[in-house]
């Protein structure tokens, strides 16, 4: 690995940097993006479109990369099936939860010096990577 | 009304896209770059690092910057989180997300930018993820109601 495969890594970065501070600077908002999706329930009629707006801009991205950059990096899994399924619903329930994950704690939170924010992304990022840990270099997976 | 809020519905959209090109550019989509960030006794890849350090410089000036404002550009108020104290609900949520995230290398944002990208994986991960999601707030609600 050299430093310059790094380039992208920082570049995204700041795009989603760019994106935060765009969701606070005009609507006031938190991007991140568990609580986005959580927010969808229960419904209410003047709270729900800018989520659904802000998620149909994610889902949007490949396309939008695809024109104007080009071909979407690979994407390859580790999990088989049924621990995608049981990871799912751990991210799912653990973000609820926790009230929030990589982006509202790790990115919004955290640039705001939220001590919440700290403590939670510390917690994730040590769990994640026990977890690989045990998986790969324990249980041999 | 009706223009507000197509006006806070048309950049949500913008910043749902540049949000999600981030993590394109940045193959933060692909699972594998996430386990070999997470994978610190295998062959680490720094990029998540990186990934987060460019946002967090950003998002921390472009914060301090927005702040000294009286208010967003489009709407009242800032909505930030008032809690303060480190309870029982974060740990063990924060706990169950990390061994989820590392189970399968993703977290909520790459997953719904994957997927248009398209896979039986990415489809079964996000339902499990918002069965999850939808399923607590169901559940919590019921529990508050009762």
């Amino acid at each position: 690995m050299d430093i310059f495969s790094l380039v992208p890594a920082l570049a995204g970065g700041i795009l989603i940097g760019i994106a935060v501070i765009t969701l606070m600077l005009f609507n006031g908002r938190i991007a991140g993006i568990s609580g986005i999706v959580g927010g969808l329930f229960p419904f209410k009629s003047n709270d729900t479109r800018w989520r659904i707006a802000f998620l149909v801009g994610l889902v949007l991205a490949p396309f939008l990369y695809r024109i104007f950059i080009g071909q979407i990096p690979e994407i390859t899994f580790d999990a088989s099936l049924p621990l995608l399924v049981l990871g799912g619903v751990l991210v799912g329930v653990g973000t609820q939860l926790g009230s929030g994950c990589t982006s509202g704690h790790g990115v919004c939170g955290i640039s705001r010096l939220s001590l919440r924010s700290i403590v939670a992304t510390l917690i994730f990022m040590a769990t994640a990577a026990v977890t690989v840990f045990l998986i790969r270099h324990v249980l041999g997976v | 009304m009706f223009g507000e809020n197509i006006k806070l519905s048309f950049v949500a959209l913008i910043a749902g896209l540049i949000f999600g090109l981030g993590l394109i550019v940045s193959e933060m989509v692909n699972p594998a770059k996430i386990l070999a960030f997470l994978d610190v006794a295998g062959d680490w890849d720094p990029s998540l690092a990186f990934v987060m350090g460019g946002a967090l410089v950003t998002t921390g000036i472009g914060y301090k910057l927005i702040f000294s404002r009286n208010r967003p550009v489009l709407s009242s108020d800032f909505l930030l989180p008032v809690k303060k104290e480190i309870d029982g609900k974060l740990v063990m949520g924060a706990i169950l997300f990390g061994i989820g995230w590392g189970i399968t290398g993703l977290c909520p944002g790459p997953a719904l930018t994957a997927f248009t990208i398209g896979s039986t994986e990415i489809y079964v991960f996000l339902f499990a993820m918002i069965s999850g999601i939808f399923g607590f707030k169901a559940i919590k609600r019921f529990i508050v109601q009762s």
